[in-house]
């Protein structure tokens, strides 16, 4: 993933270079007037006929309509997807990875189109979703496809003539919710290893952005055996329900907020299931002295590593939105930081020069700017930013904001709540000892950055640190095989990594006699 | 289950809140809040049919609003307890699980700072 701060002016109008929008004339996107869910490898109208518009954050317009599905649509999904569970939980593994390389195969194939659609859909940048979304959701199925044929069973010689074999086997049909902020790549982060482990899923894509999966669906629908992945699209409140308590799926992932994420805990145990929930964070960036020690590629790279707030707007689990600087740099850090993030090209995402395209929704917006208020009444100064952006023109009725910093202290709301949006909140430290407490006075533990020169100051803050993941000298890489999950309120569970080949399987053992001798208790 | 709703109120409701309770009330029975936090919609608060979300014994009673009652997780209530939360009604669905404030318009919430030793802010209207 490349992501470079060229100093360019800051708001730009629509470029010539930027791709059409989908669904005009010479666009790499066809879109069609509706999209019917995708059930058992077929499109399948929803029973009750509802469909509700889908709306470009890019202009605020809606472009294409999708299923507003109900319950009734989640048992269709679930009797495919129970239809192919065994002919798919019985495959060999060598035709499972056989699928997995072949959907990788075929969103590389189709990388531009669906970079094109995610953007247009999620307001990110073009450059975000060739570089990183959809290049990383390929690596992940071939991730998967690999990891599934390395896992080996176990078997331990109790005795002599006694052996404990452990098998994999599949759970078979899993209910898996996914987030608006990476619309594809999450689905990638469930779905390869749910299909890996030989389960069925039926998805649910967030509703904002409902679209970009269904395009994916377009381009797997004849690789993928039908069933195996059947996608509906509707309400959470409705559908998202329905799924996660259905009493006939065997496990549940879902990514999203806390209180959600205790719901479809409650619903997990009241099927009595396991579940997966990645439920954010609030991950602190924390910037040692000696960055500063030299002006060299290391200080551009960890100016850069502060910026990264602003990465995918700020609509991130890990967005590190709090920024902590020792206080004998604050001044001279901030400068250089500050200066960066003036030069942050916001507009049209579909311009491949564009650095932040517009949030996701009025929802995310409104919220944005009401932490910013709050953050004002608690006394934090605004460094720059702060407002909503008005681009004018096709790009006046979509959703931006000014790429954000607010300078408090780590009890102001803004400190502890996560925003979801392109606000850094920064404050000094004074000592290790001081950023430690910092980084952990917080209820979320996902993420965290430490930035430094010293090998050993980087390896006692990152054992240090509450948080799953504690990017040192770098931040916002999401390699396939680095395991991804949260501390604290952030979540149970863990996505990205081999081990959820386990999460998305049953043990089973068989603990077998070679003795020929009875026990002679009867 | 902590009740924090016999202070100054920690949430209140606008009129547009207030009517979109009742309107969901008729239709659907009896409701609830949860405010939310964390990933995506993270602060907004969540609506419920009564009874639909397990509220646990540490969990905080901010108050009632149109009667109702609206809770927080006692831990996001120690960040949050300097703040007054308004519930209001926004345009669009709800993204996440909540029940809608009507056709295409979802609750959210505001804050302000509570101002030292502010009284009670009246409770007619708020919290009934």
């Amino acid at each position: 993933m490349t992501l470079t701060a060229e100093p360019t002016t800051p708001t730009t109008p629509i470029s010539s270079e930027a791709f059409v929008a989908p669904g005009q004339p010479g666009s790499v996107v066809e879109v069609k007037p509706r999209y019917d869910n995708f059930i058992g490898g077929k499109w399948v109208a929803p029973v009750k006929g509802q469909y509700m518009a889908n709306v470009s954050p890019v202009n605020g317009k809606p472009f294409c309509e999708v299923a507003r599905s109900t319950v009734e649509d989640v048992e269709l999904a679930l009797d495919a997807a129970h239809a192919a569970k065994d002919a798919w939980g019985e495959a060999s593994l060598t035709e499972r990875a056989a699928v997995l390389n072949a959907i990788a195969d075929a969103i590389e194939a189709n990388l531009e189109m669906l970079a094109v659609a995610e953007t247009w859909e999620n307001g990110k940048p073009v450059r975000e979703t060739l570089a990183a979304d959809i290049p990383l959701a390929v690596d992940h199925f071939r991730y998967f496809a690999g990891a599934t044929r390395s896992l080996e069973g176990r078997s331990t010689e109790i005795d002599k003539d006694t052996v404990a074999y452990h098998f994999h086997e599949p759970l078979g049909v899993v209910g898996q919710i996914i987030p608006f902020n990476f619309p594809l790549l999450m689905a990638a982060w469930k779905i390869a290893p749910a299909l890996a482990a030989g389960n069925c899923t039926v998805v649910k894509p967030a509703s904002p952005t409902p679209w970009s999966i269904l395009k994916l669906a377009e381009v797997i629908q004849d690789i993928v055996p039908p069933g195996v992945i059947n996608i509906i699209t509707g309400p959470g409140g409705e559908i998202g329900k329905a799924l996660a308590s259905s009493p006939r799926i065997a496990k549940i992932g879902f990514t999203g907020e806390t209180t959600t994420g205790r719901l479809i805990m409650q619903y997990a145990a009241q099927n009595l299931i396991p579940s997966t929930v990645e439920l954010g964070g609030k991950s602190p960036n924390i910037f040692f002295a000696d960055v500063m020690d030299q002006d060299d590629e290391f200080l551009d790279k960890a100016i850069e590593g502060l910026v990264l707030y602003a990465f995918n707007k700020g609509e991130v689990c890990t967005c590190p939105s709090r920024a902590l600087v020792h206080e004998s740099i604050y001044d001279r850090f901030m400068d250089r930081c500050l200066d960066r993030i003036g030069k942050i090209r916001q507009g049209n995402p579909l311009d491949p020069a564009t650095m932040i395209g517009p949030q996701v929704s009025t929802q995310q917006i409104e919220k944005i700017a009401s932490y910013v208020d709050i953050g004002r009444q608690e006394g934090a100064e605004v460094l720059i930013g702060g407002e909503r952006t008005h681009l004018g023109g096709d790009l006046e009725g979509g959703y931006y904001f000014e790429p954000t910093v607010l300078k408090g202290h780590n009890d102001m709301r803004v400190f502890q709540e996560e925003i979801f949006g392109p606000v850094l909140a920064v404050t000094t430290f004074t000592d290790e000892a001081d950023a430690v407490r910092i980084a952990n006075d917080t209820l979320y533990g996902l993420g965290a950055g430490v930035w430094t020169r010293n090998g050993n100051l980087a390896y006692r803050m990152g054992r240090a640190i509450k948080a799953g993941r504690v990017w040192t000298n770098c931040y916002h890489l999401y390699p396939a095989g680095a395991a991804f999950g949260g501390y604290k309120i952030s979540g149970v569970g863990r996505e990205n990594h081999q081990m959820m080949l386990e999460h998305y399987s049953q043990t089973k053992n068989l603990l077998v006699s070679y003795s020929t001798k009875p026990l002679g208790f009867f | 289950m902590v009740d924090r709703s016999t202070t100054a109120p920690g949430v209140i409701a606008t009129p547009a809140a207030l009517a979109a309770i009742e309107a969901l009330v008729r239709e659907r029975g009896p409701v609830m809040f949860f405010q939310s936090g964390g990933c995506c919609d993270g602060s907004m608060p969540i609506c419920f049919t009564e009874g639909e979300f397990v509220v646990s014994d540490h969990d905080v009673l901010l108050g009632h609003v149109g009667g109702f009652p609206f809770y927080i997780d006692h831990r996001q209530y120690k960040a949050w307890k300097h703040t007054q939360l308004v519930l209001d009604v926004g345009e669009g669905d709800p993204e996440g699980f909540s029940l809608p404030a009507g056709d295409n318009k979802h609750f959210l919430i505001r804050s302000r700072i509570f101002a030292t030793e502010e009284p009670a802010p009246g409770k007619a209207g708020s919290t009934q």
